[in-house]
């Protein structure tokens, strides 16, 4: 029959199909999950979120902003993210060399080969 | 009926066109019904367009000759070759202004609502159709100095665009200023090619050009002018820094549009490899320059997007990364152009994927830039450090961003896994190392729009946004539209693959296809 | 008599355009190496036309033993001066706007949107 399979470079996929399992799986986890342990202590130190040991003081205040999310990702690669935010200045004789830098780079590969 | 459909080209620009110079006129009127006029001038566009799809994807080209009868009329010296303006739209080109219509005519609809707190809407709307008007033009026309002039029209109404909200802050402005500068060196780089081919071959046809084509060493200059300066057009590193300050400073349906109008100059860029060149170029040197653009805007676009606080700046970043994949998959099309064997193996499906992800980009980076002007709408900010918690309020928006998301992210059923899909699996048969940092820029795109989703919707509730509600009818509609394209598309792309984007690619391989239905007769 | 001789005044002009544009700091002067860029493309689109010993190109068919210089670059240009005013018009204003926001015309200071 006609499933309507798109062919890719090495293989076929289908969404509907993938969804059809998904649908499938899901089900079935949810319901051997629903076997589970379903007792706890309301009210205790077994409903509070785990801060390595320290206590939380408000939500407000254990909310990690934006633009220290990635923290971690950032430092580890400083060696390639200085000089990189330094190219983007935001000058634009930079724009129009950047241009011509290209251009040249290109002339000189295309007028050699 | 068959009127319409021979004029179709001509009414698609004129229509746009003529609706830019009535605003005006309206807006003097009554003020309140500007943008459904608007909407309902575009929507008629885009019903003409979807006319002209249906039977250009069926195999027949149109064309439409300006002041003639037909393209191979003898002038009185008995000199017979196309000299009238044609345009020659195929199956390629009417993919293009498929993407094209649909865009402008959500952002029409989208502005209703969102430019409604803003004076002197009457130039915003007259400035928006001319850059529909100037997007068609580009992407129909099949004379190469007719391409000069709307390519010309599309920036000079898309600068004033960027900087019309520089009554407040003068950073609009800053980014009209950069956007005007570069714009202003390629279009007159793109001049300077179309004097070099009128003074070898005295034709501007694009058809006949190709027919023609010697491969000299002027004709090697104009390429390498013609590349370089599309492929800044269309925003690849090294030559991208002004797509974040244009992206980020525009009103957000104007960047939707923006982003169609960069695709354009990508299809032009496509247009003179293939169908004005084709093998008589080197093809391996430019698949290859083609590729390492392509590789270093993926990986710089999204490295750079990870550190930014301004979501739109993000987002516009993401733009240069997803441009990268499509000048990827195209550059292997290229580079395997003159071997048979290879591009019936992989290169036709490589080149699928490029010009696939053309359209899911469209769709998908619409709908987040979208997104970030409901949450700009509502908070008056664009930075991330000052949102937070705005999920408990706006819920459409935040599922319209998860759909967004999912879907650069290449998260299967969506579109942008079919289109990445197939850009892995063909780009791998050419060189494993290229799909490899393919699908490592794919996780860094799910890492950064996962910080934006955080920072934005999830979270406790903050003070001052405590009273904020949904975003009007107008927008959401807007919203919800691209996200119906984007998950059918994600559910059937076999058919979207075998309708429209297999006839598209086969139109530009063929470059006999294209100079044939001018030149038949002769 | 003319040989070569207004090529290499395009290649000046639109050498000394693009180093306007990389090394001048004021905003007016990069407006200037605009300018000077597209009036070297469009004395380079005229100069295609020409033909040596040829006549105005104001006839049909033009008469016995004579040549006309080729029209459309003439038109080409035409079309190009024009929107070259479009886009002079529209640098010059962007221009005026931000000396009035920013205070300053020095394309060091006038970059609030950097990395």
């Amino acid at each position: 029959m006609n499933i309507g399979l798109l062919e890719t470079g090495s293989g076929n996929w289908n969404a509907i199909i993938w969804l059809i399992m998904f649908i499938i799986i899901g089900i079935s986890a949810i319901w051997i999950r629903s076997h589970g342990e379903d007792q706890y202590k309301k009210n205790t130190d077994q409903t509070k979120p785990f801060l390595s040991g320290n206590r939380e003081i408000s939500k407000e205040d254990s909310h990690v902003g934006a633009s220290h999310i990635y923290w971690g990702f950032t430092e580890a690669l400083k060696r390639y993210y200085k000089p990189m935010v330094a190219l983007h200045t935001g000058n634009i004789n930079d724009y129009s060399g950047w241009i011509i830098l290209v251009m040249a780079i290109i002339f000189i590969i295309v007028g050699v080969s | 009926m068959s009127s319409i459909m021979t004029h179709a080209p001509a009414l698609v620009i004129a229509f746009p066109l003529l609706a830019a110079f009535l605003v005006p006129v309206v807006s003097r009127l009554n003020k309140k019904i500007l943008g459904i006029f608007v909407a309902v001038v575009l929507g008629f566009t885009l019903l003409i367009t979807l006319l002209m799809a249906v039977r250009i994807l069926s195999g027949n080209p149109l064309i439409y000759v300006f002041g003639g009868s037909e393209a191979g009329l003898t002038l009185p010296s008995g000199y017979t070759v196309p000299i009238r303006i044609i345009f020659h739209i195929d199956s390629m080109g009417i993919f293009m202004g498929l993407i094209t219509a649909i865009v402008s005519f959500l952002g029409a609809i989208y502005s209703i609502a969102f430019m409604d707190k803003h004076s002197g809407l009457e130039k915003y709307y007259a400035l928006l159709l001319l850059l529909a008007t100037g997007m068609f033009g580009m992407e129909f026309t099949g004379d190469i100095f007719n391409f000069f002039v709307f390519l010309e029209i599309a920036s000079i109404a898309s600068v004033a665009l960027i900087a019309f909200r520089s009554n407040l802050s003068g950073e609009p402005a800053e980014a009209g200023f950069k956007y005007m500068v570069v714009s202003s060196i390629s279009a007159l780089m793109v001049l300077f090619a179309v004097g070099l081919f009128y003074g070898q071959y005295d034709v501007l046809n694009m058809a006949t050009i190709a027919s023609v084509m010697k491969f000299t060493q002027l004709d090697k200059i104009a390429l390498i002018l013609l590349v370089t300066v599309l492929a800044m057009k269309a925003g690849s590193v090294p030559m991208h820094m002004w797509t974040p300050d244009a992206y980020s400073e525009a009103p957000a349906s104007i960047t939707m549009i923006l982003v169609a109008a960069s695709q354009a100059s990508l299809y032009a860029l496509f247009r003179i490899i293939f169908s004005l060149y084709n093998i008589t170029l080197n093809t391996i040197t430019i698949g290859w320059i083609i590729i390492i653009l392509g590789l270093l805007s993926m990986f710089i676009g999204v490295t750079m997007a990870i550190i930014q606080k301004d979501i739109k700046r993000l987002m516009a970043y993401h733009a240069v990364s997803q441009t990268g994949y499509m000048l990827l998959g195209v550059g292997v099309g290229i580079a395997v152009l003159a071997n048979p064997i290879a591009l019936e193996t992989f290169g036709i499906k490589a080149m699928e994927g490029g010009i696939f992800h053309i359209m899911n980009h469209a769709m998908y980076k619409g709908l987040l830039f979208l997104t970030a002007g409901a949450l700009f709408y509502r908070t008056g900010t664009r930075n991330l450090n000052k949102m937070g918690g705005l999920g408990n309020n706006m819920i459409y928006t935040a599922i319209f961003f998860i759909i967004g998301a999912a879907a650069i992210a290449g998260i299967p059923p969506f579109n942008g896994f079919a289109s990445k899909l197939i850009i892995y699996e063909s780009v791998f048969q050419f060189n494993p190392l290229l799909s490899i940092i393919a699908m490592l820029v794919s996780i860094l795109t799910l890492a950064s729009f996962v910080k934006v989703f955080h920072s934005a919707f999830l979270g406790p509730k903050m003070e001052q946004y405590k009273d904020v509600k949904e975003v009007p009818k107008s927008m959401l509609f807007a919203m919800g539209a691209l996200a119906c394209i984007i998950v059918l598309f994600g559910l059937f792309p076999d058919l979207v693959v075998k309708y429209i984007v297999h006839p598209a690619v086969m139109a530009l391989i063929n470059q006999s296809s294209y100079t044939a239905v001018i030149l038949g007769g002769m | 008599m003319i040989g070569n001789f207004p090529y290499l005044a395009v290649a000046l002009l639109i050498g000394l355009g693009i180093y306007t544009l990389i090394y001048k700091r004021n905003l007016i002067k990069i407006a200037i190496g605009i300018t000077l860029i597209e009036n070297g493309v469009n004395l380079f689109l005229i100069t295609l036309g020409y033909r040596k010993g040829a006549i105005a190109p104001i006839f049909t068919q033009a008469p016995e033993g004579l040549k006309m210089v080729l029209p459309t670059p003439q038109a080409l240009t035409l079309t190009s001066i024009v929107i070259g005013v479009a886009t002079t018009a529209l640098i010059l204003s962007v221009a005026m706007i931000i000396f009035k926001k920013y205070g300053t015309l020095d394309t060091d200071e006038v970059r609030r949107l950097k990395e």
